[in-house]
């Protein structure tokens, strides 16, 4: 199966760029694989793009912050970007907050919030 | 008025993981055939993803039936998921936020009656669960 979730790698900073709308077993994927590259290329940040995801339930949510906890266990940060509005307002509806993941607007932004919390 | 066609009926089968993409994709796209807001077509394809994830979850298989109604000019999308699996034994419990017999977040059933317009869910013990949930164009 090709890969629907290609992770790009800028300096230390691993930028997972969500294509279309995913199945649970392709996020569940994806969170593997993003552990090993942290750990592979000893990475301190990890970026989430999900601007092409129009919905955001509470699956996929829960296993975002679920790699997010995993992330910061191995000593990196994660943060993601480019909730689309209208997938911000049904999760709000949900009862989805995401409150434990950093979120920022877009890809610049969320790269400027890890580099300021790196030590 | 304008006589505009609506879609048939349209019954998507609910038994694998990769059946809860195509019936929010289903459903949004009959969602925006309809006439229905950007914003409108995403909170009904999160609400298809929930109850969909919830058959594929809870009964292993079942099925969601999308129809386009109109009443006296104001068109809406029912949505009926249904299954045949053990059926949920108290109903108050399963709809608070918060209650999961999946080691989950509790919030898909409470969470998908916010978002719609309309929200029943039915279940005898031991034959299954029938969620049915409308949503109406707002003009
Ligand atoms: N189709 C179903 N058949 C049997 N039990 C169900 C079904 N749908 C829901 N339930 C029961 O109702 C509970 C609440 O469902 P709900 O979708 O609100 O939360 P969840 O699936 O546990 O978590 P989340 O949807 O937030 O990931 C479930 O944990 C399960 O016990
Ligand atoms: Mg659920």
């Amino acid at each position: 199966m090709a890969v629907r979730v290609p992770i790009l790698r800028q300096g230390r900073t691993l930028i997972a760029s969500f294509q279309d709308d995913l199945s649970d077993s392709d996020i569940l994927s994806l969170q593997g694989r993003v552990l090993e590259d942290v750990i592979r290329h000893r990475a301190t940040g990890v970026i989430f793009d999900v601007s092409a995801l129009d919905v955001l339930d509470s699956f996929g949510t829960r296993t975002l912050s679920d790699i997010a906890a995993a992330v910061q266990l191995r000593g990196a940060r994660m943060a993601i970007v480019g909730i689309q509005p209208e997938v911000a307002f049904s999760m709000v509806l949900l009862g989805l907050t995401l409150s434990d993941v950093p979120t920022a607007l877009d890809l610049e932004t969320g790269l400027a919030l890890l580099a300021r919390a790196v030590p | 008025m304008t006589s505009i066609e609506l879609p048939a009926e349209h019954i998507q089968r609910i038994e694998r993981d990769g059946d809860v993409v195509a019936a929010r994709q289903t459903g949004r796209r009959i969602a925006a055939e309809m006439g229905f807001g950007r914003p409108e077509q995403a909170l009904i394809a999160t609400a298809i993803s929930e109850l969909a994830r919830n058959i594929v979850s809870y009964a292993e298989r079942g099925s969601i039936t999308f129809r386009a109604e109109d009443h006296a000019g104001r068109r809406g999308l029912r949505i009926v998921a249904e299954d045949r699996g053990p059926g949920i034994p108290d109903l108050a419990q399963a709809m608070s936020d918060g209650f999961s017999t999946g080691n989950s977040l509790g919030l898909g059933l409470p969470g998908t009656q916010r978002i719609m317009d309309e929200f029943d869910i039915r279940s005898i013990p031991g034959e299954g669960v029938t969620v049915t949930v409308a949503k109406w164009i707002s003009r």
